[in-house]
């Protein structure tokens, strides 16, 4: 008896029982595996850089792709305005995934209807299942808004989202003037970075077509973007705008949303931008993007309206940061507080306090193509060395954009930028040329455990550590954090490495 | 018990695909063939001879009624018209909307789950226009039809489709045992049919089955919704017929796999016919003014 009832056994180490052990080695014989040698021989061949070329030429497969779908993105999205029901078009098993895949990353359950479309509706079109589904989820959950995005089923067979909506309207299943907006985002283009952009230019479409800009007003719009670290970034945004003394105006904020507290009231919704304040912004002063490749066609909107804009790359370090309150300050005309220099200052001191350990330490970044952008611009500022640096996502203009970046630092000499691939390109990239560090999503842990590569996780999604979400990655302050989460792993990866024979095994580092 | 025989008819809209299918069908069953009708097309018309219905309960709208396909019966949906031959119309959406490919294929695994090709000698597809999506190909894919009919005439884009429908025709058939049964001419009284349907079926590697000369007498049956081996059996064109399911049943297993040719071979050979004047570089793109300028 491997555990008892005084003894319960953790299943990490229960299933290491003699017992367990032994009923694994029996059951090999029904799994037809290959023979230990055969699997050392091609765990050897992977590594070499004769299969990193087969690998880099592969074309008709992904596999482990650092991406997401369209409209997973654009749920993210529609979560972040004021009771808005995220309304997916398609099957159930869609809507799931994407339920599942934002609440293993936040801890938080995640609200989201799906049309349910079954085979008849793929054949005779899912116009039934969209005006039954509206009517139900106005009825039932009484949603301020609702948010419709669609999948691969309904983009395949053309379903006409507009008409569908304007039926269900003349139909008497939804108020004729109950908001609704739309965004076709077809599985199989693009990604969620993409999704999360078409969904915001919806809302701004549905609250701003056909008006023209007013009376200016002094707030500013920020479009964070797909961020799985909302919770701490949105909150730190409203925190610097209210050091700055400027109004500010979330488009998506899902920082409440995605960290309802428990204290005996289940809310399906909370907080995010209002209506009101959607229709407001397009008289304010100026739009600032926080990821460029999430709001590209939002953006493109806005500015047809003659407000202006201006977007960022996932904003964490010195310059970035700099960049990023200079620009408020440019569109607002206010001076940067004395409180955000002194924070500038106490990022100076801290990264040049470690700088004795940050000094060329290599690393490979993936995420999505803002994040890596600015996750490369700030380790070069701590003299790191970008070694791989790679997007599944990012396309042409990000692969040009990345070396102009590159080419400003001496450290980013040696960095390769590969946009397009996948976490088994990854793979071969590391185990032919390592870097120290790999930083990335809990995706990244297999490289990890592959190549004994250290993985510091500092993008979405991270499933396998908690509550990391609720601390910024932006700002001064974020910064700070960020370089603290790396410092962390190279000391504590020092320390590991030293404790066996003692040997700078220190207590002061 | 002969092993179970599946065939499809394949054409270009309008050839008279549902109608030449019908009729030899019908004198299949003269034959004493058990006959299965599968009709592949949203219109629903397939099987309008056989059943003197204009159009039957399709699995599709049956199923749209019931909720799910899995609520329907075999019974719901399998009509016996002339000569105990059985329909079934996949049916599907309305122009515009939907996938009608998608249901072609829902229907036929329907018609195969529930038992539907059980204690028939033959299980005919008739399928709508060109192969234009997989949907449409459900018929010719592996374990379906063995054998293809391509009903063409010897009007310009009946030859084109004819050839569309060998290429639809060759890619499963690298893979599968789906084969070339053979062309079918549906006289249109055009120049040199024969000759051009004969041609063209030697470059698919094919052969010209049977050349189905017009007769009026195909109309006055279809006024009746009726086939011409049930309106007028003792006919020439009744004949022709059965001339045609005779060579059809005698050609199990002798398909072949087709060699479809490309957009300007077969313009050339349309011009060999004279059918194709031979193109003039010089007026292609031109309007009507800008020539007399």
């Amino acid at each position: 008896m491997p555990q008892t009832v005084e003894k319960i056994l953790d299943h990490s180490q229960l299933f290491n029982e003699p017992e367990y052990q032994e009923l694994f080695e029996r059951k090999k014989q029904f799994e037809c595996g290959s023979s230990l040698e055969e699997i050392a021989k091609q765990s050897a061949y992977i590594n070499t850089w004769e299969y990193r070329e087969k690998n880099l030429a592969r074309e008709a497969l992904t596999v482990n792709p650092a991406k997401a779908c369209q409209p997973l993105g654009a749920l993210f999205a529609s979560v972040g305005f004021e009771k808005t029901l995220a309304f997916n078009h398609g099957s159930q098993g869609c809507t799931a995934y994407f339920r599942s895949h934002l609440a293993r990353h936040f801890k938080e359950p995640c609200a989201a209807v799906s049309t349910s479309m079954t085979e008849d509706a793929a054949v005779f079109g899912g116009m039934n299942n969209l005006i039954e589904g509206l009517q139900n989820a106005y009825t039932v959950y009484k949603p301020k808004m609702i948010a419709i995005s669609t999948t691969c089923i309904a983009e395949v067979i053309g379903d006409d989202l507009t008409a569908y909506v304007q039926n269900a309207r003349l139909k008497g299943a939804i108020p004729q003037d109950f908001p609704i907006v739309k965004a076709n985002t077809p599985s199989f283009v693009g990604s969620h970075v993409n999704g999360y952009d078409v969904l915001v230019k919806g809302v701004l479409v549905n609250f701003w077509d056909g008006k023209t800009r007013g009376e200016v007003t002094e707030k500013i719009n920020i479009i964070p973007g797909f961020d799985g670290f909302a919770v701490g970034n949105n909150r730190e945004l409203k925190r610097i705008f209210g050091e700055f003394g400027v109004d500010l105006t979330i488009i998506s904020d899902v920082s409440d949303q995605f960290d309802t507290p428990t204290d005996g009231e289940y809310r399906m919704f909370d907080g995010g931008t209002t209506i009101e304040q959607v229709e407001e912004a397009i008289n304010a002063k100026g739009t600032i993007s926080m990821q460029k490749y999430c709001s590209d066609k939002a953006l493109d909107f806005i500015s047809a309206t003659g407000q202006p804009t201006a977007s960022f790359h996932y904003p964490m370090g010195l310059k970035a940061t700099d960049d990023l309150l200079m620009k408020i300050s440019e569109l607002t005309g206010k001076p940067i507080p004395a409180s955000l220099e002194k924070e500038r200052g106490r990022l100076v001191d801290a990264m040049a306090d470690s700088s004795n350990w940050l000094h060329g330490k290599s690393y490979s970044i993936f995420g999505d193509p803002d994040f890596v952008y600015g996750m490369t611009q700030f380790l070069l500022e701590t003299g790191g060395e970008p070694v791989h640096l790679l997007a599944t996502n990012g396309g042409k203009e990000w692969e040009a954009e990345m070396k102009a970046l590159l080419a400003t630092s001496p450290y980013g000499a040696k960095a390769q930028v590969w946009a397009g691939k996948d976490l088994w390109a990854m793979r071969s990239l590391l185990a032919t040329e390592p870097s120290d560090f790999l930083i990335g999503s809990s995706y990244g842990k297999y490289l990890e455990r592959d190549l004994g590569i250290p993985l510091i996780r500092l993008t979405f999604p991270i499933f396998d550590r908690h509550h990391h979400h609720r601390f910024p990655t932006w700002g001064y302050q974020g910064s700070l954090r960020v370089l603290v989460t790396v410092l962390d792993k190279i000391l504590d990866v020092l320390d590991a490495q030293t404790s066996k024979t003692g040997i700078s095994f220190d207590l002061v580092r | 018990m002969a092993p179970l025989r599946q065939i499809a008819f394949y054409g270009k809209g309008g050839i008279g695909k549902s109608t030449t299918s019908q009729n030899t069908l019908a004198a299949l069953a003269e034959m004493g063939q058990k006959i299965l009708i599968v009709g592949c097309d949203p219109k629903a018309d397939s099987t309008r001879l056989i059943l003197h219905a204009k159009a039957q309960n399709s699995v599709l709208s049956l199923a749209a009624e019931a909720g799910s396909v899995e609520d329907l019966e075999l019974a719901d949906v399998l009509k016996s018209g002339y000569r105990d031959i059985r329909c079934v119309e996949s049916g599907g959406p309305e122009p515009g909307v939907g996938c009608a490919g998608r249901g072609v294929i829902t229907a036929i695994n329907f018609l195969e789950e529930n038992g539907a090709y059980e204690g028939v000698d033959y299980v005919s597809y008739d399928v709508l226009g060109d192969v234009v999506c997989g949907g449409f190909a459900m018929p010719i894919r592996e374990n379906k039809a063995q054998e293809i009919y391509i009903v063409m005439s010897g009007e310009m884009m009946a030859l084109y489709a004819a050839n569309n429908i060998a290429k639809g025709i060759l890619k499963y058939a690298s893979s599968g045992g789906v084969r070339l049964g053979g062309l079918i001419c549906n006289s249109r009284m055009t120049d040199k049919e024969l000759d051009l349907a004969e041609a063209l079926s030697a470059r698919l590697n094919s052969k010209l089955i049977h050349f189905v000369p017009r007769d009026n007498i195909v109309q006055h049956a279809e006024l009746r919704r009726m086939t011409v081996l049930e309106y007028d059996p003792e006919s020439k064109q009744a004949e022709e017929y059965r001339q045609l399911a005779q060579k059809i049943h005698a050609n199990g297993g002798k398909g072949t796999i087709p060699t479809p040719i490309t957009m300007e071979e077969l313009e050339e050979m349309l011009m060999e016919f004279g059918i194709m004047t031979p193109e003039d570089e010089n007026i292609v793109g031109k309007a009507k003014a800008a020539v007399v300028a």
